[in-house]
């Protein structure tokens, strides 16, 4: 593989939770304890120097144990948490699926929903316009469209929120076990789009507590453990490992 | 592909340039906040979008009977004098709250997404100007009732608006760095705008402040603020060139402080809100 073929790059990436040792929530309790010296925090190392690569048309998966630092991981990539050391660079456009339908706003319909979640993904809005109905046919919901989001099932909110980010084909898809959402039959055609992506183009970073979905689609796994990479490889060796 | 990353955490170059460009970016997202914040203001009351109409109005109805009764200020036309000083005033410190809360509000999904984070401010202060758009309405109204002329220098007020939602702007920026890092900011910049109300001549003239505090006058930025959009249309002539130097100056500063410690503040906000 030529460095040509690199989409994400992770060297040395840190990342620190800030946590005040007591909550300080008023400016002047802060100046009280500003003037005594008296501002303890409790640092907490999420993630510490990870370094790692994923190239083009990669499919890599994350495991680890609550609290390991995947979804930290995550977030350092789809920009949201600046690192507090270390470097991150992207090639390629992000389409992050953390939580699906980040900023769905419950007073207003499917439809204005649609553009308001498009539009905070990055694409604009005559885009959107030109592809909502395929969006809305994919997500199934041509019935409900019109209606306000808050008479929505959490099953549709998922649906309608994958089916706006995984309309165009991203460079990069960032997958937070989210492919566990929706009754079965919509589980089984979110995973078909994610794999019609696959050698297209389009690089993956899957995290997942399932196991066996991870093996079914990652060309490789890194475990993370309390914030550090244990190891990368092919699925079946770090899976093995993983589970002893 | 290789040769520039599309994103790089250790990207040299100011912060302070950096967020504009995102913002030309999200300008889609920016026009929808603008409008979804009225429609969803909107969409319960009965009255909808008159409210906006009518509130200005109404406020200065309690507010000018309450003073012309006290007070018995010399001023000719003064339901028109309060209406322009109000309609200037309600801007400021409805952009300047609403920047605040919908930061908070917005927190939610800095968490989780990647967005500029000056959007929220930048689309209170668009949100602000519909409203004042729609506020002049019943002030030409009220012009017309009371034989208010309407003066040429009406061209002067989109100058005026201009420097107001740059002043407001830079202090929303300002207000909302600090009110994502300490809890009770919101409730603190009420308090000091309605204490700032009062200390500026908005419902009275400012002569009948004793002369040794004529020089207070000057120091507060939104005095010379609202002379720029008041003795236009009241008035009916263009403000001295002092008074436009000094609100120039103040926009300027404020929008280049506010813009300067939100941006270098902006990578720390997803962590905190
Ligand atoms: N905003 C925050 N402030 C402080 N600590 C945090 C914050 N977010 C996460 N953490 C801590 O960082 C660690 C890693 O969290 P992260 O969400 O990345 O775990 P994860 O591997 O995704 O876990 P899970 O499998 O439960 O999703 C956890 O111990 C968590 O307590
Ligand atoms: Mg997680």
């Amino acid at each position: 593989m030529t460095d040509n073929d690199l989409v994400i790059s992770l060297a040395d990436v840190s990342v620190r939770y800030r946590v005040p040792h007591e909550r300080i929530p008023t400016i002047k309790e802060y100046a009280i304890r500003w003037l005594r010296r008296r501002i303890r925090y409790q640092d907490f190392w999420a993630l510490r120097s990870v370094s790692l690569e994923v190239h083009r048309n990669e499919v890599l998966g994350i495991i680890g144990a609550n609290g390991a630092g995947k979804s930290t991981l995550l977030k350092v990539v789809a920009r949201v948490l600046q690192p507090t050391s270390g470097r991150v660079r992207l090639w390629g456009r992000v389409a992050p699926l953390l939580e699906l339908g980040a900023g769905f706003d419950p007073e207003l319909t499917g439809r204005e929903n649609i553009f308001l979640n498009g539009t905070i993904l990055g694409f604009c809005r005559n885009d959107i316009a030109g592809r909502i109905d395929r969006i809305v046919e994919f997500a199934g919901l041509e019935e409900f469209i019109d209606a306000p989001l808050r008479t929505y099932s959490s099953g549709m909110y998922a649906r309608l929120g994958f089916a706006v980010a995984t309309d165009i084909r991203p460079e990069i898809l960032i997958i937070d076990e989210i492919l566990s959402v929706g009754d079965a039959a919509f589980q089984e055609k979110s995973f078909d789009r994610v794999r019609s992506f696959l050698g297209d183009g389009t690089t993956v970073l899957l995290v997942s507590h399932s196991l066996d979905q991870i093996a079914r689609l990652c060309q490789r796994v890194a475990w993370l453990q309390h914030g550090e990479l244990v190891t990368v490889g092919p699925p079946d060796e770090v899976i093995a490992r993983y589970r002893a | 592909m290789n040769s520039t990353p599309t994103y790089d955490s250790a990207a040299r170059g100011a912060p302070f340039l950096r967020e504009l460009v995102e913002l030309a970016r999200f300008r889609d997202l920016l026009g929808l906040l603008v409008n979804n914040i009225n429609k969803t203001r909107y969409r319960r009351s009965a009255l909808g979008v008159l409210w906006t109409l009518l509130n200005p109005l109404l406020n200065m109805a309690v507010l000018t009977f309450a003073f012309s009764q006290i007070f018995k200020f010399d001023l000719p036309h003064y339901p028109v004098y309060v209406l322009t000083g109000l309609i200037a005033w309600n801007f400021f410190s409805q952009t300047t709250t609403y920047a605040m809360n919908t930061l908070i509000w917005g927190g939610s999904l800095l968490r989780r997404i990647y967005l500029p984070r000056s959007i929220f401010a930048v689309s209170s202060i668009g949100n602000g100007l519909v409203n004042l758009g729609l506020s002049l309405i019943p002030l030409v109204i009220l012009m017309l009732l009371l034989g208010h002329p309407l003066y040429a220098t009406w061209w002067f007020l989109p100058i005026a608006v201009l420097l107001w939602a740059m002043f407001a702007l830079g202090v929303a920026l300002f207000m909302s760095a600090l009110a994502v890092f300490f809890a009770d900011v919101v409730e603190m910049w009420g308090v000091a705008i309605q204490a700032w109300f009062f200390l500026t001549p908005v419902m009275y003239p400012k002569e009948i402040l004793p002369e040794r505090f004529i020089w207070y006058m000057n120091v507060n930025p939104a005095h010379n603020l609202l002379e720029l959009f008041r003795v236009p249309l009241y008035l009916g002539h263009v403000p001295g060139p002092n008074t436009i130097a000094a609100a120039v100056a103040e926009a300027v500063v404020a929008l280049l402080v506010g813009w300067w410690v939100f941006t270098s503040k902006s990578n720390e906000i997803a962590y905190r809100v």
